[in-house]
């Protein structure tokens, strides 16, 4: 029996394997360095493994390659700038999650236990955290650029299981935050399942599980319609539910308000880049050529998810929630630049992502700031007169709602202008008329938190804003001069987007 | 055309000498004025050095472009900011940083005791840097940019004494009179961008051939619309007179020899759209023919002198804007008066802020009187800048205004009549109230109050007063002379041929001079031979109580603007409570009454969650159905 080495190109293959090695010492940190020296040492290593990566990533940007895996892995333009995107984004997450006071000390401790109680008290304070977010960042960074079903389904899972995870690690309100993990691992399950099923129903239909294969099968046009229609269907369904389009959003308000929120920040962010940069792969290479079956379809869910979501957004009284329910608005937005399928739509979703990404980022970030005894306080009715209090905060705030909103002169409104203009191209008016009218109705609940913290009186109920750490503050700070900055002169992004982004097959 | 790397020093160095000043704090507190001032006088020098490079160049290739990067590039929608040297905007960046630079120097002395002195000259770099932005964008949308950049340093220095309440507030009007022209730019310029594709000068200039003069209309009135903002023309020029409650430098800069006359750049610079466009070409006539009276007649019953000064400058703005209407022989004949004004204004605000340091910051002319024999430099620099402004051979003013007065008769059949005539009587009456001042302020006995010393001002202040007072002298006979402005910028504007000659400039020159021996006169007998009151006498014709109010301009602004607009708001305001509110409240009360179902699906249950998922399945799979069926 011969056997064959497989032939892997570690060059290119090196961001990622370099963010897997960091979580790999982050365990055995875990498990030998004295508990005084842990937050620092696993903060350095992923700080560390994340700008070194982003560093591969920037050495490589040059290189297209379909074979760095044995045809797995596909490193291309859009790819470079997908995984910078997540590496840049999570960095300025793990600020946040740096601050230890949001996880809970012993994830294993029983809520209300003695052992939970015993650990708070001796300052026991675990950090497994660090290793989860560098596997799950490895999983996201493998997402976009995987180039067989079964690579893509790996990803999804190694991206999927540290989320659910680190969803439930809030320290306060634990049952809430294990409620959320739970739920978003059952329903994540029941999502992979489907996409487990469309993979099979695709490999029926061409007999390939590589893109290239079946992309050559939906080209030539042989096979069984009805398999590969029923295949999109499903391997649809699991990346919708990731992105949280609605029908498959439900997950979302929950998950979003029960995980502690610099987890919150990073998974609404980083996940929907790897998402949406996947489903961009799939959609713009894959099925493009079955463009007639799927684009009415994802159409539909589009023009639903964006309206639902700004409606139901209004509604809100939790900051949280509310910022839930815009991503999922925000999810129907980006569907307007997949179903754009022109390279203007590609640029447009790019950088609709990493500027919308870097807004929500900060904007979670500024949540965790208002608290009060009892913790973070996320009832809008005690956010009113924030910005008399703290006008900075309150302000920075501010700007990130404009940019959610698409107000002129923040990134927001040139991810929104450009995606809509490229869908606009492509003949999908009904989508581009139903965006713009969602947009305005967004406006008004985002304008509205704004005006609660500006015009109105603050009442005296404990709720401050805490002196932001120099770890928070410095996510804050690069996240609004990101926003402003790519909101004055977006050019030079435009135009290294423009330069890069074009998929190999 | 051909591209420079160094316009953008142009406007780089006053800029730089803002932030610097504004960011370093107290720290600059000793030298930031001289900074300023350096800075201010080296973008003069390099805009002299553009000029020699400029004049041993031929007239197709004196335009220089600079790009400097790519603003916007979003799918075909793309912009770029760029400079554009040519040779009218030569002209003004040597208006600006020239005049700018004198006033800087005049500034360090006479805001020396102002505890704020260094903010003070941060705002008027910044000031120099957005005007110079203004004239030197290479398109509509980077004009805006410096026009909105100039109304911030407007609005900063006319506040700048802002712990006064009614100086706060007049700031504010000015602010406010100039968002609606504002309005009217960023109308324009989205009509443009509508029709045309661009914004850019070029762009648009080569577009307006194939454009609908119904189109190139609206564009032209938008404009104007702008340009009546800006530079205190009917019906939005009530601001200009508050807005000398600046420190006198400020009005001298800002309110009479730039800012202000950024509409007739404009204007100008857009001559490719008024040219195809008659009857917003006709309206730009009517309000600078309104506007030039308006001023004149209010300039007639000012005591305050800055005020005074003011209405003489709307009024002298208004036969700017008057000129450029007149097509393209105006033009020139407008940037023409719009320099030589730079001059003999400036330099005359300048004498009223020697005054002014002189008598305790007393603005009231009738409280003035015989300062002649303790300011003799005020004087005589004042006086040159007086005689400059009526005309009279062979000062600045009386090239310039000419010009303007002979176009306007010139311009043919009734039209030409009326204008010719409302720009002689413009003539006389600023004759009649400008004698007025100087009569009032430096002849005569003397009405002071009792604790005033009157003296003349120290060298950095009369010094620049001295070198504008050259200018008002020679700038206009220097800029006619073989026609060398017209020459210059003729380029930039196509000309339709010979113009028919009504009256020969002989026979205008003497119709001008005689209203304003007229005009001299008349003030003479009023102010020199009678006695004048120290208090403003009451018993005064009606027409005089209606120019004391400025003819009505704040009664008429809220009657028309602000009375309809609180209605307005009030009627909003109840519509937003009852309608919107009421809508809103209905959204919220659907969503709640809908949240039984709604909350039915956000149960919190992942049963019914994953069966959502289930059904959004099922969905998908019978739409395929469907599809393929």
């Amino acid at each position: 029996m011969t056997f064959t080495a497989p032939a892997l190109n570690y060059t290119l293959l090196s961001p990622m394997l370099i963010l897997l090695g960091g979580a790999l010492i982050g365990v055995l940190v875990e498990a030998f360095v004295s508990k005084a020296l842990r937050p620092m040492v696993q903060l350095s290593i992923t700080i560390g493994t994340l700008v070194l990566s982003l560093a591969q990533v920037w050495r490589i940007r040059n290189e297209e390659s379909t074979t760095a895996a044995m045809g797995s892995v596909v490193i291309d333009g859009p790819a470079i700038l997908l995984q910078a995107s997540i590496l840049i984004i999570s960095i300025i997450s793990v600020f946040l999650i740096a601050d230890t006071d949001q996880f809970t000390a012993l994830a294993a401790a029983l809520p209300g236990s003695d052992e939970e109680r015993h650990a708070v008290q001796t300052g026991n304070q675990v950090t497994e955290v660090y290793p989860l977010t560098l596997f799950a960042i490895s999983g996201m960074m493998l997402f976009p650029v995987s180039s067989d079903l079964i690579t893509l389904f790996v990803a999804l899972e190694m991206l999927s299981l540290p989320l659910y995870l680190m969803a439930g690690l809030s320290r306060r309100r634990r049952l809430a935050s294990q409620e959320a993990a739970l739920k978003y691992f059952l329903l994540g399950a029941f999502s992979s399942a489907f996409f487990l099923l469309g993979m099979a129903y695709l490999y029926g239909y061409s007999g390939s599980v590589t893109f290239a294969g079946i992309r050559e099968s939906v080209v030539g046009g042989s096979g069984n319609d009805v398999l590969l229609l029923i295949g999109i269907a499903f391997v649809s369904i699991g990346l919708l539910f990731k992105v949280g389009a609605v029908p498959f959003h439900a997950w979302s308000p929950d998950v979003y308000q029960g995980a502690p929120t610099p987890v919150t920040g990073f998974m609404a962010a980083a996940t929907k880049v790897a998402a949406f940069g996947a489903m961009l792969r799939i959609y713009y290479t894959v099925f493009a050529n079955a463009e007639w079956s799927w684009s009415p379809l994802l159409s539909a869910i589009a023009i639903i998810t964006m309206l639902f979501g700004s409606l139901v957004a209004i509604a809100q009284r939790d900051v949280k929630r509310m910022l839930a329910y815009s991503s999922i608005a925000h999810a129907g937005f980006l569907l307007a630049g997949v179903i754009a399928l022109n390279k203007a739509g590609l640029e447009a979703s790019i950088f609709y992502l990493f500027a919308y990404g870097v807004a929500t980022v900060g904007a979670f970030a500024v949540v965790t700031l208002v608290r009060d005894s009892g913790g973070e306080v996320t009832d809008l009715n005690r956010w009113k007169g924030l910005g008399k209090r703290s006008p900075w905060v309150a302000a920075t705030f501010a700007g990130f709602l404009l940019a959610f909103a698409g107000i002129p002169l923040t990134s927001g409104f040139i991810g929104k202008f450009s995606i809509f203009s490229a869908a606009y191209e492509n003949g999908a008016k009904g989508v581009v008329i139903a965006g713009v009218l969602a947009s305005a109705v967004a406006a008004f609940f985002y304008i509205r938190v704004i005006v609660l913290m500006f015009f109105t009186d603050p009442i005296q109920d404990g709720t401050s804003i805490e002196i932001p750490s120099i770890l928070t503050r410095t996510a804050i700070s690069s996240s609004i001069v990101l926003t402003i900055l790519l909101g004055i002169y977006p050019a030079p992004l435009l135009t290294m987007i423009t330069n890069f982004s074009t998929f190999i097959r | 055309m051909m591209t420079s790397n160094s316009l953008v020093y142009l406007i780089a160095l006053p800029l730089a000498g803002a932030v610097i000043l504004l960011l370093s704090g107290r720290r600059s507190d000793k030298w930031g004025h001289l900074l300023a001032t350096a800075l201010s006088a080296s973008s003069f020098f390099v805009g002299l050095y553009q000029l020699s490079l400029m004049l041993d160049r031929t007239n197709e290739e004196r335009p220089i472009t600079q790009k400097l990067f790519e603003w916007i590039s979003v799918g075909t929608f793309k912009i770029d900011a760029g400079l554009l040297l040519d040779q009218l905007s030569i002209c003004f960046v040597l208006l600006i940083t020239g005049v700018g630079t004198l006033i800087h120097i005049y500034s360090i002395s006479y805001m020396s005791h102002d505890p704020d002195r260094r903010r003070f000259f941060a705002f008027l770099n910044l000031f120099i840097a957005s005007m110079l932005l203004l004239v030197l964008g290479d398109s509509y949308l980077n004009l805006y940019v410096g026009w909105e950049g100039v109304g911030l340093a407007s609005y900063l220095l006319i506040g700048f004494w802002n712990q006064k309440p009614a100086y706060a507030t007049a700031s504010k009007k000015a602010f406010v009179m100039n968002r609606i022209g504002d309005m009217g730019l960023s109308f324009a310029i989205m009509i443009a961008f509508a029709t045309m594709g661009t914004v850019s000068f070029t762009g648009v200039k080569a577009a307006a051939e194939q454009t609908s003069t119904a189109a190139l209309t609206g564009i032209g009135i938008m404009l104007l619309v702008a340009a009546t903002g800006k530079s205190a023309q009917f019906p939005l020029q009530a601001w200009l007179g508050d807005a000398m409650a600046g420190p006198t430098p400020v009005s001298a800069l800002i309110h009479a020899a730039t800012m202000v006359t950024a509409g007739v750049y404009l204007i100008t610079r857009s001559n490719f759209i008024f040219d195809a466009a008659p009857t917003a070409q006709l309206l730009v006539v009517i309000v600078g023919a309104i506007t030039l009276m308006f001023g004149a007649l209010i300039g007639t019953a000012k005591d305050d002198i800055k005020k005074a000064l003011a209405a003489s400058t709307m009024s002298q703005i208004g036969y700017m804007i008057l000129g450029a209407g007149l097509g393209p022989v105006g033009y020139a004949f407008a940037i023409m008066h719009l320099l030589t004004h730079g001059f003999f204004k400036a330099g005359m605000f300048l004498g009223a802020g020697s005054v002014m340091h002189g008598m305790n910051d007393e603005v009231n002319m009738r409280k003035y009187g015989a300062l002649r024999k303790f300011m003799p430099i005020t004087f005589i620099t004042f006086g040159l800048g007086y005689l400059a402004i009526l005309g009279v051979p062979p000062f600045a003013g009386f090239y310039s205004k000419d010009m303007i007065i002979e176009t306007a008769f010139n311009a043919g059949g009734i039209k030409g009549i009326i204008l010719g005539t409302v720009t002689l009587l413009g003539a006389g009456i600023t004759a009649f109230y400008m004698t007025r001042v100087m009569i009032l302020t430096f002849t005569g006995t003397s009405r002071w109050d009792e604790e005033a010393h009157p003296h003349e001002s120290p060298w950095l202040m009369w010094l620049p007063m001295a070198i504008l007072a050259v200018g008002s002298v020679t700038s206009g006979y220097l800029l006619s002379s073989g026609d060398a402005l017209v020459n210059w910028l003729s380029p930039l504007f196509e000309d339709h041929g010979e113009h028919e000659e009504l009256l020969s400039p002989i026979i205008v020159s003497t119709l001008a001079l005689t209203m304003v021996a007229i005009g001299i006169a008349f003030a003479f007998i009023k102010y020199s031979l009678n006695e004048v009151d120290e208090v403003a006498p009451s018993d005064v014709s009606i027409f005089t109580k209606i120019a004391r109010q400025d003819l009505m301009q704040d009664r008429f602004n809220e009657a028309v603007f602000m009375r309809p607009g609180q209605v307005l708001t009030e009627v909003l305001v109840k519509t937003d409570e009852v309608v919107i509110d009421g809508a809103v409240r209905g959204v919220g009360r659907a969503a709640l009454g809908s949240g039984a179902s709604l909350r039915g699906i956000q149960s919190g249950f992942v049963r019914s969650y994953a069966m959502l998922i289930l059904i959004g399945a099922v969905a998908l799979v019978a739409a395929i159905w469907v599809v393929v069926q």
